[in-house]
């Protein structure tokens, strides 16, 4: 067939373990990327969904080799191409936009040269027609005035505007085969929605093939038309994506698909049991055998291999797929939340404001902060005990600030916070007392950064046993036990390092140290963002179990509000460091009031093809929160008046107890929704 | 068959952890070699005394300059004295002083490049700008100035080595130290309520220990080539004592038709510094620390 323009044929790539083994990364991977089609592929991280990626612009990393098979593009193996000959593909032909375009951008050059350098090297125009493909791409890629931008350099543009100038300069050579290794990973929710619909409409334009790398299964059902699935190096199921994402028909897809929280429902999803193998380690049998609930004695024995059905236009690697085809349509089963908060307030916080201005030397004398327009500004929200209360906002919203004021790391500029209605909590760490200290406990969002690698787990869950409870031998050792049979691990982790586990059992070993402390208060940190969504959900449950058997208040940050969804009592909307909305999470999903609430769920992501996401705002990054009046008016697309500007918007009570920072008024604001 | 045993490794004890930093430096062939100098440096100088043919003081006005024979392997110098025997307990005091310098040289420079970094702010930036103050000075004229004040004993020698030698080291241990405090696991023990000593040993300690003791194996030989030229200027021991510098600063007006007096101790000092310099990159690459990335200072 003609209009194929990549295929793939048996790849496999692996290394040399250090005992001399070959250890396989993919294996015996056969698929083709048609032309003008989108493929996503998706799948945990580990599953070598970016080596695949990779090699098919012919390039394996280091220390990675082929062990067989082909990439061929044009009927030529681009595996076994002489440099020379690549560089006249790679590009022009085939051309890559990375995850984080930030980096990808060298620093000290200027975007217009940074694209002329693309177009010098991949067509053969002029100068003068150079200068005008360079503000015609970035035109495409909808930039605001290409004349300035091309001037600018990449640290003076926003993480959206970056992604588009790699996109701008991935288009240069204009190439039939468009690689995308999560491209949108790094962005903030109206951000990527924006560069999704952008690259959507690119792909329908310039009829280019694009092969999109991600494990965000909503960001892939939003631009691909067909998906490869991939488990452990495998490709498990392939097929278009509708049927895929609507109906399953491999066990480790249909858990995928069942464990990632939905906006639409509150509870926590039901989690899938267990990790993705390490490579290497599976000598025979089914790779997802251990975590499938479909397996039996043939799966344990014998690898399936991808059957390709024909009435369902779909490859699948599955013996039981048949079952699976009968009952394969995702019903999700929430396990709804029971919280028994009490209506006593446990932390409060009233009119904090949090500066990062460098100060004067005067006022460092007098040790006070003075800056008018703080960071973060008046937050008032009263925490009952045993509640779970989420911060939600984009990068920069100040959640993250207003977590490490709470636990003492950062000072406050002004207000109080107090604990247990009459305990006031020193500003500064070094102030506070030793069970100030307990009471408020972190759980980080990324658990390679938050263990010491050098300290093994019974050491890291020691500290906190050893500093507050002065526990010793026996004790200690029981303790920690104890502890760890709570997070569902088992006593043999004891004496390993962090490296030796898995991303959901690391966090669940910061997990049992927060909890170690015995806190009234757990500060959990965008706590599942560093891991995959298979492990997210369990992290999620164990998270709520916990919390139902010591009756502890979680304050929880998150930017993925489908998290925050499934395990919160109650929302905080914040933007630019100010309060926006706070309210009972079931309302403020249910009826997005304020309309920053509403740019926000409106742009999140759903793994169904049929539900778009509405692009409301400008997806413009403000540096600064303005001023005098409104903390949105710079992006708000209902905007009343020259009051937006100029005076701070009321709090305003809605029925069920939302409270709304709007000018709109709040009849007006419930009424425009349906 | 398990394979997953990759992934499954217990705590192991130090001797063990040591055994096998040891023998994954030997696998490589630069690390082989300097191993194996170093080793064989170390072996003599313990065992030198008892195994030299000659005794190194016996001077004989008839032997002056002989060349190499059977009688005297390495030949004699201007004051008739055996070149061989003089050689291989030539470098016994160096060996012996610098280990000690360098001992103490990664002690505080370690320390206070790790507290600065925790610490940081004010107190960082005075100390800092004394430690800059101290690179600036050439250090082998103040060790001129310590020596000649002081003399040229080992209880002074040591200490001023150390001292000059481990300001380098706290610039090391600081960055180690600042690549560190970022992480979460500073933040989440600071935020505990740990004490400043409880994190610099458990947490700051363990993550900076490898950069700063391949820094220091490093200082060792840059200290030995600088202790050799104090001898050399007639400021490290004292004669009749062997020493390499003043083994070739004594006969190095000769070197025109006695060349084998120079040329002994040379290759006993070169070999040496060449040894531990391979030794040290070999430690760094066992331990994953690539040294080409971190500018020396």
């Amino acid at each position: 067939m003609t209009d194929i323009i990549q295929k793939v044929k048996n790849l496999s790539i692996g290394f040399r373990s250090k005992k001399g083994e070959e250890i396989l990364i993919l294996k015996n991977i056969t698929t083709n990327i048609k032309k003008g089609e989108t493929v996503g592929i998706v799948g945990e991280s580990g599953s070598g969904k970016s080596t695949l990626a990779l090699a098919m612009m012919g390039y394996v990393k280091h220390g990675l080799y082929t062990v067989g098979g082909e990439c061929e593009f044009n009927s030529s193996n681009l595996l076994k191409m002489k440099s020379k000959e690549l560089e006249k593909i790679r590009g022009r032909k085939i051309a890559m936009i990375p995850q984080n375009a930030g980096q990808a951008l060298t620093p000290n050059l200027k975007i217009g040269y940074q694209i002329d350098e693309a177009l010098q090297l991949h067509s053969d125009l002029n100068e003068k027609e150079r200068e005008k493909k360079i503000s015609e791409l970035l035109n495409k890629v909808r930039l605001p005035s290409p004349e300035t931008i091309a001037l600018r350099y990449p640290h003076e543009l926003s993480g959206g505007q970056q992604q588009r100038v790699a996109v701008a300069m991935a288009l240069a050579g204009t190439p039939d085969l468009l690689l995308l290794d999560e491209p949108t990973t790094g962005l903030d929710v109206t951000t990527q929605a924006h560069v999704l619909e952008l690259l959507n409409f690119i792909a329908k334009d310039t009829g280019t093939s694009m092969v999109y790398v991600s494990h965000d299964l909503g960001a892939i059902a939003q631009v691909s038309d067909r998906i490869i699935v991939m488990y452990s190096g495998e490709i498990v199921l392939e097929g278009p994506s509708r049927d895929i994402l609507k109906r399953p028909i491999h066990p480790y897809t249909h858990g995928l698909l069942k464990s990632i929280p939905k906006l639409s429902l509150a509870g926590l999803p039901e989690s899938m049991p267990g990790s993705q193998p390490q490579p290497g380690t599976i000598q025979s049998g089914c790779s997802f055998f251990d975590r499938c609930n479909f397996s039996d004695e043939n799966c344990k024995n014998n690898s399936p291999k991808l059957e390709f059905l024909e009435d369902l236009n779909t490859s699948v690697r599955c013996f039981n797929h048949e079952k699976l085809v009968k009952e394969s349509r995702v019903s999700q089963t929430v396990n709804k939340i029971k919280n028994k908060s009490q209506d006593k307030e446990i932390l409060n916080l009233s009119e904090v404001s949090i500066s990062y201005a460098k100060q004067k030397l005067l006022d460092q004398i007098f040790n006070r902060i003075s800056d008018n327009n703080p960071t973060v500004k008046d937050i008032n929200i009263n925490i009952k005990k045993g509640e779970t209360i989420a911060l939600v906002g984009e990068s920069g919203s100040g959640k993250s600030t207003i977590l490490k004021s709470i636990a003492g790391l950062l000072r406050t500029k002004d207000g109080l916070i107090r604990f247990d209605e009459n305990r006031n909590l020193s500003s500064d760490l070094k102030e506070r007392d030793p069970n100030d200290l307990r009471i408020i406990q972190l759980i980080f969002q990324n658990p390679d950064e938050s263990l010491n690698p050098n300290h093994t787990v019974e050491e890291i869950i020691a500290q906190p046993l050893k500093l507050y409870f002065g526990l010793k031998g026996e004790e200690l050792k029981k303790n920690i036990i104890d502890l760890l049979q709570k997070v569902r691990l088992g006593e043999f982790y004891t004496s390993r390092y962090p490296r030796q586990l898995s991303g959901g059992e690391k966090q669940r070993v910061a997990v049992a140290r927060a909890f170690a402390a015995k806190p009234d208060i757990i500060l959990c940190d965008e706590v599942t963002s560093a891991l995959d969504v298979s492990v997210q959900a369990a992290v999620l449950n164990l998270l709520q179990q916990l919390k139902e058997d010591f009756g502890t208040t979680y304050i929880f940050v998150s930017h993925d509000l489908a998290v925050v969804r499934s395990i919160s009592d109650r929302v905080a909307v914040l933007y630019q460091g100010r309060l926006c909305e706070v309210g009972p999470s079931n309302d403020v999903y249910k009826f997005p009031s304020h309309p920053y609430t509403e740019v926000l769920l409106g742009a999140v992501l759903e793994p169904d093809p049929d539900i778009k996401p509405k692009l409301v705002a400008e997806d413009i990054v403000e540096e600064r929160p303005p001023e005098k009046g409104c903390s949105f008016q710079g992006r708000c697309s209902r905007i009343v008046g020259d009051i937006c500007k100029k005076e701070v918007p009321p709090w305003q009570l809605t029925d069920s107890g939302n409270a709304i920072r709007c000018h709109i008024p709040i009849k007006e604001l419930q009424k425009e929704q349906f | 068959m398990k394979v997953d045993n990759i992934y499954k490794e217990e705590k192991k004890s130090a001797f063990a952890k040591l055994s096998e930093i040891i023998i994954t430096m030997a696998s490589r062939p630069s690390g082989l070699i300097g191993l194996s100098i170093l080793v064989f440096h170390i072996i003599l100088a313990f065992i030198s005394p008892y195994i030299a043919p000659h005794d190194f003081k016996a001077i004989d006005p008839t032997l002056m300059l002989q060349a190499p024979s059977a009688e005297y392997w390495f030949g004699t110098d201007d004051l008739g004295r055996d070149v061989f025997t003089r050689t291989i307990l030539g470098g016994r005091t160096a060996l012996t002083i610098t280990f000690f310098g360098s001992l103490i040289a990664l002690l505080w420079g370690g320390l206070l490049g790790i507290f600065c970094g925790l610490v940081g702010g004010k107190i960082d930036d005075v100390v800092m700008r004394i430690v800059d103050a101290f690179l600036s000075i050439p250090w082998i004229l103040a060790m001129l100035l310590i020596v000649s004040l002081l003399g040229t004993s080992t209880e002074v020698l040591i200490p001023a080595l150390g001292f000059f030698y481990g300001k380098g080291i706290v610039r090391v241990a600081r960055a180690a130290t600042h690549d560190v405090i970022a992480k979460d696991f500073i933040v989440s023990a600071r935020a505990r309520g740990h004490s400043n000593f409880s994190i610099i040993w458990n947490e700051i300690i363990p993550n900076v220990r490898d950069a700063i003791l391949v820094e220091g194996a490093m200082r060792w030989s840059w200290m030995l080539l600088g202790f050799s030229s104090l001898s050399f200027l007639g400021f490290g021991v004292s004669p009749p004592t062997p020493d390499w510098g003043l083994m070739i600063s004594n006969a190095r007006g000769l070197m025109s038709f006695a060349y084998w007096a120079v040329i002994a101790p040379i290759v006993g000092l070169s070999s040496l510094i060449i040894g531990i310099n391979l030794t040290a990159d070999a430690f760094a690459k066992a331990l994953g620390i690539d040294r080409s990335t971190k500018a020396p200072v």
